[in-house]
């Protein structure tokens, strides 16, 4: 069984975000990037599926910028086997994404297409389900718990009451949710070897994908700023203060 | 045109979300129209058609539906999308499934988890967990659009007389089957539209230690909530987890208790009208989004909370 794993290049999670001044956008120059948390949880994924034998090859793919190699070495350090860039310095929007990665599975027929349920940029929660559409797959979004067997994959899924598990036909597209697995950090051995794996380079008018944005941005701006209150001496102060100044209580 | 509003509902009610889906909807076009899609859901169908504002509800009743699998209903609001400006639903579980496999069915982009509609083709929409807000057109001829429901007031639940239309779509796929649930039973309000949570953190400790938070959010009618942290710890189910990539809340008060205030729990409670922050680090970061904190032990300061309201009960 082959496993395709998407990893986005995004903003470190713990770098705080600054808006540019000229409302375009934020400030990405010299801000430290990283693999978005939840691609980290479906390479982990991928790797825990090879280890277990039910995977044969895991291949990373990452679309965007040539720095996005560097996202890609972070999959091959933790265990994935090749790297595909889809290379492009243009913006990407989810359904050109999920278009780009139909291409690349038409090319690699894995049978399994995982990615992060969100990325932590622009908190879209789009591709999994667009990728599965244009594919005809079945989707297992929000995935806490995957298991495979004869051509059937049960997915436990994190809805908004609790869990719901579900079973569908492969091929599929997963989706990462946080409880899925912790994500393994690559020894340094593994850091070395993934140096000479392989990444293949394309582009997206070799695999033939209008990727033109349907949205466009017309400004970003900073949220209101929440100030600090007071500090209270104890919750009898505080109970006084909620009923009679704030009047929630 | 007018505008296709998704309906989330367990095939016995409407869930309140939707009443919120709607409320936005409102925002775009008067003309509303509420597909119920599920199994012996005509109930909700009803209750859709008293919903104030709504002009039709198209009700596709079949077992293919019952679980609202996006296999199958993707399809059918794909099927039904042509003849609307705008398929728009509330930015939960339900709607993050269904609504990117329905809009890249029909090739057209979705706007995720907008707060506030600008005009029928421009939405405002946090970023990198509510850490900026991104003004966005769409050029698309059909809007996908999925709703910060925090963000957003609730339709009437009664008020409106709207025909019901029964309506059929592609069905089962073959692709999905639903095996089983595991739901909060949880008589406390529900997350996301209680008018007071109250939400524990690492600080916390243990399942077992949420039983005092419970004991104050049962003493304000409040529901219970928890940081990423602590559910990854397992002290309760995931969800319990505000945040970025869990829920997003917005009550009139929202009691953080042993919480840090890391950026992504921030993103999920930080419109909160009221925030109260108790936690013994004094240098915590949730003190800078807090109206009021105590810096001190939870284990002193929650049955003090406790003894406190019992002593002088809350008005509202």
């Amino acid at each position: 069984m082959k496993v395709l794993v998407a990893v986005k290049r995004v903003i470190d999670a713990y770098v705080k975000v600054r808006v540019k001044a000229d409302q375009t956008g934020v400030e990405t120059a010299n801000v430290k990037m990283s693999m978005n948390p939840f691609d980290e949880i479906g390479v982990e994924q991928a790797v825990r599926l090879k280890e277990a034998g039910t995977a044969s090859e895991i291949v990373a793919v990452s679309l965007g910028a040539s720095q996005c190699q560097e996202t890609i070495r972070t999959a091959l350090a933790m265990g994935a086997d090749r790297g595909i860039l889809v290379e492009t310095d243009a913006e990407l929007q989810p359904l050109a994404v999920a278009k780009l990665l139909k291409a690349v599975v038409a090319d690699e027929k894995p049978d399994i297409v995982i990615l992060g349920k969100q990325a932590i940029d622009d908190d879209s929660n789009q591709t999994g389900q667009m990728l599965a559409a244009l594919l005809g797959w079945a989707q297992g979004t929000f995935t806490s718990k995957l298991v495979i067997d004869d051509g059937i994959a049960t997915c436990t899924r994190e809805v908004d009451g609790g869990l719901e598990t579900v079973s569908l036909k492969m091929p599929i597209v997963m989706t990462t949710d946080l409880r899925l697995n912790e994500p393994r950090y690559a020894s340094l051995p593994n850091i070395m070897k993934a140096k000479r794996k392989p990444i293949d380079v394309k582009t997206p008018d070799e695999l033939g994908v209008d990727i033109g944005p349907r949205i466009s941005v017309l400004k970003v701006v900073a949220p209101a700023k929440r100030e600090a209150g007071v500090k209270v001496a104890d919750a009898a102060e505080l109970v006084a203060r909620l009923r009679d100044e704030a009047g929630v209580i | 045109m007018a505008v296709l509003v998704y309906a989330e509902h367990d095939n016995a009610e409407l869930n309140e979300a939707t009443l919120r889906a709607i409320g936005a909807a409102a925002a775009i076009d008067s003309d509303i129209h509420v597909l119920v899609a599920g199994a012996g859901c005509g109930g909700v169908a009803e209750a859709a058609a008293r919903v104030s504002g709504v002009t039709k509800v198209l009700v596709a009743d079949d077992a293919a539906y019952a679980h609202q699998l996006a296999e199958n209903v993707a399809p059918l609001i794909a099927q039904l999308a042509p003849a609307y400006s705008h398929v728009v639903a509330a930015h939960n579980s339900s709607g993050k499934n269904v609504m990117p496999r329905a809009a890249a069915l029909l090739d057209v982009a979705q706007v995720s988890d907008i707060v506030a509609v600008e005009s029928p083709d421009t939405f405002v929409r946090p970023i990198y967990a509510g850490n900026a807000l991104a003004t966005v057109r769409s050029s698309d001829a059909i809007k996908f659009v999925t709703v910060r429901t925090t963000a957003f007031a609730a339709a009437a639940a009664e008020g409106g007389s709207a025909p019901v239309e029964a309506v059929s779509g592609p069905g089962d796929s073959g692709l999905s089957s639903f095996v089983g649930q595991r739901l909060s039973d949880s008589e406390r309000p529900e997350l996301t539209s209680a008018r007071i949570v109250i939400s524990g953190g690492r600080g916390m400790q243990s399942g077992e230690n949420f039983r005092m938070l419970e004991e104050v959010a049962d003493m304000l009618g409040a529901a219970v909530g928890a940081s990423r942290a602590a559910v990854d710890a397992g002290f309760v189910p995931n969800e319990y987890q505000v945040g970025q990539t869990g829920k997003i809340v917005a009550p009139e008060l929202y009691i953080a208790v042993g919480i840090s205030g890391a950026i992504q729990h921030l993103a999920g409670m930080k419109d909160s009208k009221v925030i109260v922050a108790i936690n013994k680090d004094e240098e915590a970061p949730i003190f800078q989004v807090a109206d009021y904190g105590i810096a001190g032990d939870l284990f002193k300061v929650l049955p003090e909370l406790k003894a406190a309201l019992e002593k002088s009960p809350p008005k509202r």
